[in-house]
């Protein structure tokens, strides 16, 4: 007895050796954790600096309300709601096409297939995401272009039935191929987000579903998404994020035209080729007579706006996801 | 043995029946003798035996459940009980690995037969399970979520009703709109049965609906459960020997293999077990 007690109270002692690496672990975790945070406040810091200098030589309400985005002609200027306008319309195009199909696809996927075809389906969608944007890019030029601007009958032996978007007239660069290829690139971001969250749905809610007498689609629309919307808006953000900040795809697609937004016929927009503001930073630093001139600093100008859109489409989201949580 | 218009009947004299018998009912629902000598038969069984794979979860069983009763069905883990009961509104459907063999008739009708909508049965099976499982969505849309899954008028006194039924009614009358998920484990099992209850259907199962309370939610369950009978036919699976002589009419005792050793009034069972292995279980697990 007394010998068993006394193994038991030196196996209380504090060992200095496992309490210092304990501490360390904290730290090593710590460190990373401050690092992605210093990189963010680094590169916002970066942003702001030089955005400020060029503040300095036009003011940001002509920045944010002018109309004309020429920043490397003879008489510059530099009216960013082109850009703006040329992003928002690859990113409502796309979306218009990867929200629905991708979140479709995640239903199916999560309540629909088999283990045996979700085993097959999901690895393939998932390849999608791997596809470098320069080739959807390519795919969208070479490929889709021309499918649009086919006359109507020959887009119809093409794929058959009617169509009830008549696409006047395209130009080779054109906003709509631009979304549709960006569109096809976030889809696999958005289902395989999205059926991560609706597997995660506790099957005793499905139960509890059939039941009472539910189909599967209603236990689909009305048990299972609503209780994984917040992993629903997560995957709609990264994947609008990702929309918004497009380069490749748009550039070679849509061409490089920073154009006013033409209202009441909004998909007119879509034929002809815009600029977007990433597109648009591109140019500037791809430009030859590089320098401290106010051209390069109004990419860091493009370049915080589009932080702060992004920042404001996430906090949006966030409130949205908070709204209609349903916590299980 | 499954044409649709036998189908359709056996709905229709559900509704009347249930509403008629309710008054015969209300003054015999605690003692087993008073049923009367020729009960109505709800579900039978015939040499129903399921697989999951390989495994064989229940073995030849053969049983007829009577209506307005609580029929309990007991036996150690991994007998069954809980196949058994899912075979009945054709929940094991769910699961790809199960096959089942053998034949399920509810109310004349073979519910495994080729034209039976399993979504149209479990309208008339209700089910409430081990683990509270509200949806997280609040008091009242629980309640009304049958009924609108069913295209069915959902009004303020359906759902009132089924929350008095379900003995919930006053604990959350003043808070309706709040979440499910804020209200006790023994309060959302009421509320689980409150919604099944809300559909009307004609079975009710249950399983182990009392096993993660404690002992006073468990008793409000167990009072509901004895008063439900006057207008449903209750069939619950329990680990808990006591709860099952308790609160059941008759009890059936399935032991290891899936296999049905014995169905008789619970009376019978817990005083007078006609197989060994029975009394066995039974004394065994009293100590």
């Amino acid at each position: 007895m007394s010998k068993k007690r006394e193994t038991e109270l030196s196996s209380l002692e504090r060992s200095e050796f496992i309490v210092r690496k304990e501490r360390l672990y904290g730290q090593l975790l710590a460190a990373c954790a401050v690092l992605t945070i210093a990189v963010t406040g680094g590169i916002i810091l970066s942003l702001s600096g030089q955005a400020l200098t060029f503040f300095g030589h036009v003011s940001p309400i002509d920045f944010l309300t002018g109309q004309n985005w020429s920043p490397l002609s003879n008489t510059p200027s530099y009216g960013v709601i082109p850009l703006i306008s040329g992003t928002l319309i690859v990113t409502v195009g796309s979306a218009v096409i990867a929200l629905p199909v991708g979140l479709g696809a995640a239903i199916y996927l999560s309540e629909y297939a088999s283990s045996r075809v979700r085993g097959i389906v999901k690895p393939l969608l998932e390849i999608l995401a791997g596809i470098p944007t320069v080739i959807y890019g390519y795919f969208a030029l070479v490929y889709l272009t021309p499918l649009l601007d086919a006359p109507l009958p020959i887009r119809q032996t093409i794929i058959p039935g009617e169509f009830v978007l008549v696409v006047p007239s395209i130009s080779t660069f054109n906003a709509l191929s631009a979304s549709i290829a960006v569109g096809v690139m976030i889809i696999p971001m958005v289902s395989s987000i999205s059926e991560d969250a609706l597997s995660a749905v506790p099957d005793s809610l499905r139960e509890a579903g059939y039941g009472l007498g539910s189909t599967k689609f209603d236990v689909s629309t009305s048990i299972v998404v609503p209780a994984a919307t917040s992993g629903i808006v997560s995957s709609y953000v990264l994947a609008l994020s990702r929309a918004i900040g497009e380069t490749m795809i748009v550039v070679v697609a849509a061409g490089e035209s920073p154009k006013m937004p033409t209202f009441p016929n909004i998909l007119e927009n879509f034929t002809e080729s815009i600029e977007t503001m990433t597109v648009a930073m591109v140019n500037i630093a791809s430009a030859e007579s590089l320098g401290e001139t106010v051209a390069y600093e109004s990419m860091f100008a493009i370049g915080l706006t589009l932080f702060a859109i992004t920042l404001t489409m996430n906090y949006i989201a966030e409130l949205i996801s908070r709204q209609y949580r349903e916590e299980y | 043995m499954s044409e649709p218009d036998q189908e359709t009947q056996a709905g229709s004299t559900d509704e009347t029946g249930n509403s008629s018998l309710i008054e015969t009912h209300v003054t015999s629902d605690t003692s087993v003798d008073t049923q009367g000598e020729n009960p109505t038969s709800v579900v039978e069984t015939r040499n129903l035996s399921v697989y999951y794979d390989e495994e064989q979860a229940l073995d030849d069983v053969n049983l007829d459940i009577y209506e307005q009763e609580v029929t309990a069905i007991i036996g150690p883990s991994g007998c069954g009980k809980s196949t058994f009961l899912r075979c009945i509104n054709r929940m094991n459907d769910l699961v790809e690995a199960a096959t089942i063999e053998g034949e399920l008739r509810f109310r004349g009708t073979d519910i495994y037969g080729d034209n039976v909508d399993p979504v149209a049965l479990r309208r008339q099976i209700g089910m409430v399970f081990q683990h509270p499982n509200p949806f997280p969505k609040s008091i009242y849309d629980n309640v009304a979520y049958g009924l609108r899954v069913q295209d069915e008028t959902v009004t303020d006194e359906i759902v009132e009703t089924a929350l008095k039924r379900a003995a919930l009614w006053e604990e959350v009358k003043d808070q309706l709109h709040t979440s499910a998920l804020d209200l006790s484990g023994g309060q959302q099992q009421r509320l689980c049965i409150a919604r099944a209850i809300a559909v009307n259907p004609d079975v009710l199962l249950m399983d182990e609906p009392a096993s993660a309370l404690d002992p006073i939610a468990t008793s409000k369950i167990e009072d509901l459960i004895e008063d439900l009978t006057s207008e449903y036919t209750v069939i619950i699976v329990t680990h808990n020997m006591q709860q099952a002589a308790r609160i059941s009419d008759r009890t059936a005792v399935f032991l290891t293999g899936g296999e049905l050793v014995e169905f008789d009034h619970t009376t019978t069972i817990f005083e007078n077990p006609a197989d060994d292995r029975v009394e066995d279980y039974i004394t065994g697990k009293f100590g």
